[in-house]
């Protein structure tokens, strides 16, 4: 998920044009020379100008000297690399997230986190013994807290909180 | 007379008073897991907060972020591994005293001079805030949109990153909070005709996102931290009075520099503690003696960091510009309960104001005896395997941003984008903490901007010839150019070191 500066200065200064393009079109408030378009517009055009800068690695030497301290100051294990397909673990929280906002309604919250407990779990290298009781308890617990004490109510799907 | 009554009043109710002991276990707990941090602590609460009284909340959240921060010095003097990054500056220090057995001595300087550089930065809230609330009265538009400016700026200027990426992390969040219908035209911006984006992207989620999910994802592409043996410890506190004797202008000088900090929006705990523990081996007798176990380093960025905790919400109540990330946080919760932040909040709700000090007091005054069980029990909770801890801390950032959206799964896709964002940026050298304050003010920024705009007719003139709009504006300019002329000075540095050689 390293970018280099100019992959990700470029990016920015994309999102910077789009912005600014699309704050131009919006419609003006009748009457007044300042509306809806003008901060979108600045702000794009600031975006803009920062990703060119980003491009051309300006600014860059700040980064080093920070990046230097940080490596001074860590345990040198803490520091080791992992092996480059941990890397995309990283994508796997938001994917269940997003697999609660989409099943959560119909599986219900009991059986929707039980599976992402134990989907996460696992990633973190955990064995069935801790998996298997934590996927079962930890969501009762998380259910029982929101929907007795907060009175959040929580979807009960297919299997709703027994007491 | 009446008003501090009343405060008391409300800070020692059943409901309070629950709330202050719960969250500082809460805060220690999550403080000393490695990875856990302070800001954290905070994000996760604030669903529970939408359901607490107001003073409750507000106590939640200033006593969690208090205790999370002493206690992230609990794994780096054992471990030498940060429970937050406001630790990460004497971690070394820390661990060095602990190899040379004196790990109580450590842990007690932390706890000892975090309580009182809390108790110190309460005092100066209580301080500047009301007087700074007589001058914020006479502001217009003009002068807040360049305070708010001078707050976007210092939150770049302090990021340990690149200035330049810093303020493209800021534009882009004051870019998301162009999303909706909430703009001075009332349009729909950057809905792309989805009716869940019409209402604009809360800042809660976002946080949530930024601050937690994201932490979720990078501890899964790091090493499992150590296990934490089971270690005795002996007196926490002993020597602690003699330590305080012998560094009085350390101790003064990381409080002040602490507050210093916490004042300039944007800048929090990590900031101070980096700032006085520098300063500390500068301006130290014995600065060859820094990095081998010497208490002086501590003192100083021990007494800096809990300072500037409550210093940070003199701008948050205020102008509701956020001085640390944590009281971004805050003024999240502070609007959710209708305490919106402003210098009438100093007059109209000055029963909740003098609440709010007497619960930093509080908060600061039980740090010692928590902060002693918690030392004593932290080989047992530190222990907690990280696989058991992360994932369910992925669920409460699920559940919470929905029950805080009034039960919307959208805030759950929010959760999961700014999860996304968060991390690829921080990958990339983007500092967070910028983009969440662009987030924050952003709503605020647009709004003095385009008043301000409408008010002079679409002239620039009345934004600096107001004696105070200008002295703003003329720091705001110095604040984006700082890093261009720290950069000249370095380079020239060099060249002539380079020419002497």
């Amino acid at each position: 998920m390293m970018l280099s500066d100019r992959i990700s200065g470029g990016a920015v200064a994309t999102l910077g044009a789009i912005a600014f393009v699309y704050g131009s079109q919006l419609p003006p408030v009748p009457g007044q020379q300042v509306g809806p378009s003008a901060f979108p517009m600045v702000v794009g055009a600031g975006l803009v100008f920062c990703g060119a800068l980003i491009v051309f690695g300006i600014g860059r030497s700040f980064e080093e000297v920070a990046e230097a301290e940080l490596v001074e100051h860590s345990a040198p294990e803490v520091m080791e690399p992992l092996p480059g397909w941990r890397q995309w673990l990283a994508l796997l929280p938001p994917a269940l997230l997003v697999f609660y906002a989409m099943a959560s309604e119909t599986l219900g919250f009991l059986v929707t986190t039980a599976i992402m407990i134990a989907t996460a779990s696992f990633a973190f290298g955990a064995r069935p013994k801790l998996v298997v009781p934590l996927a079962i308890i930890a969501p009762l617990v998380i259910n029982t807290i929101f929907l007795k004490l907060l009175r959040v109510p929580l979807p009960a799907g297919l299997l709703p909180l027994p007491w | 007379m009446d008003t501090i009554v009343q405060a008391f009043g409300l800070v020692f109710a059943t409901d309070v008073m629950i709330a202050i002991v719960a969250s500082a276990f809460y805060g220690l707990t999550v403080g000393a897991l490695p990875g856990l941090s302070a800001t954290m602590a905070t994000a996760l609460l604030v669903p529970i907060t939408f359901y607490l009284s107001p003073i409750a909340a507000i106590a939640t959240i200033i006593t969690a972020s208090a205790m999370a921060i002493f206690s992230g010095d609990i794994p780096g003097c054992l471990l030498r591994i940060p429970g937050t990054p406001a630790s990460a500056a004497y971690t070394d220090e820390a661990y060095a005293m602990t190899r040379k057995g004196q790990a109580e001595t450590a842990l007690g300087i932390c706890l000892w001079f975090s309580a009182l550089g809390g108790i110190a930065g309460t005092l100066s809230l209580m301080l500047i805030a009301p007087l700074l609330a007589e001058v914020a009265l006479a502001f217009s538009t003009y002068e807040n949109f360049w305070l708010a400016m001078l707050g976007l700026m210092c939150a770049t200027l302090v990021a340990r990153s690149s200035p330049i990426k810093a303020i493209a992390a800021m534009l882009l969040g004051l870019l998301i909070t162009c999303i909706g219908i909430d703009n001075p035209g009332g349009v729909p911006r950057f809905t792309f005709g989805s009716t869940d984006l019409l209402g604009g992207i809360e800042p809660i989620p976002a946080l949530v996102g930024v601050f937690a999910l994201a932490e979720v994802m990078r501890a899964l592409t790091t090493h499992e931290p150590p296990k934490m043996e089971h270690r005795r410890l002996g007196s926490i506190l002993k020597g602690q009075i003699e330590l305080t004797k012998k560094y009085p202008k350390q101790q003064a000088r990381g409080n002040i520099v602490g507050i210093i900090i916490g004042v300039l929006p944007g800048a929090g705990a990590d900031m101070a503690a980096w700032v006085s523990y520098s300063l500390s081996k500068r301006f130290s007798k014995t600065p060859e003696k820094f990095g081998t176990g010497h208490p002086e380093g501590l003192v100083e960025a021990g007494a800096s960091n809990n300072a500037s905790l409550a210093s940070g919400w003199v701008p948050a109540l205020l102008f509701g510009i956020p001085g640390d990330t944590i009281t971004a946080i805050a003024i999240g919760v502070l609007y959710m309960k209708g305490l919106n932040p402003g210098p009438t909040l100093f007059t109209e709700q000055a029963a909740s104001m003098y609440a709010l000090y007497i619960i930093f007091m509080l908060g600061n005054f039980i740090m010692i005896p928590f902060g002693i069980i918690m030392i004593r029990l932290a080989s047992r909770i530190v222990s907690a395997p990280r696989s058991a801890v992360m994932p369910v801390i992925m669920i409460f950032t699920a559940v919470g941003a929905f029950a805080t959206a009034g039960n919307n799964l959208f805030a759950v896709y929010c959760v999961a984008a700014f999860g996304l964002i968060g991390f690829v940026m921080e990958k990339n050298g983007y500092p967070v903490a910028a983009m969440v304050l662009g987030i924050v003010m952003g709503t605020m920024v647009e709004q003095s901007f385009v008043t301000s705009l409408i008010k002079s007719d679409g002239s620039v003139l009345p934004f600096v010839n107001r004696p105070v709009a200008g002295v703003l504006a003329a720091m705001t300019f110095a604040a984006l150019l700082w890093p261009a002329l720290s950069w000249v000075l370095r380079r020239r540095a060099r060249r002539q070191r380079l020419a002497t050689a």
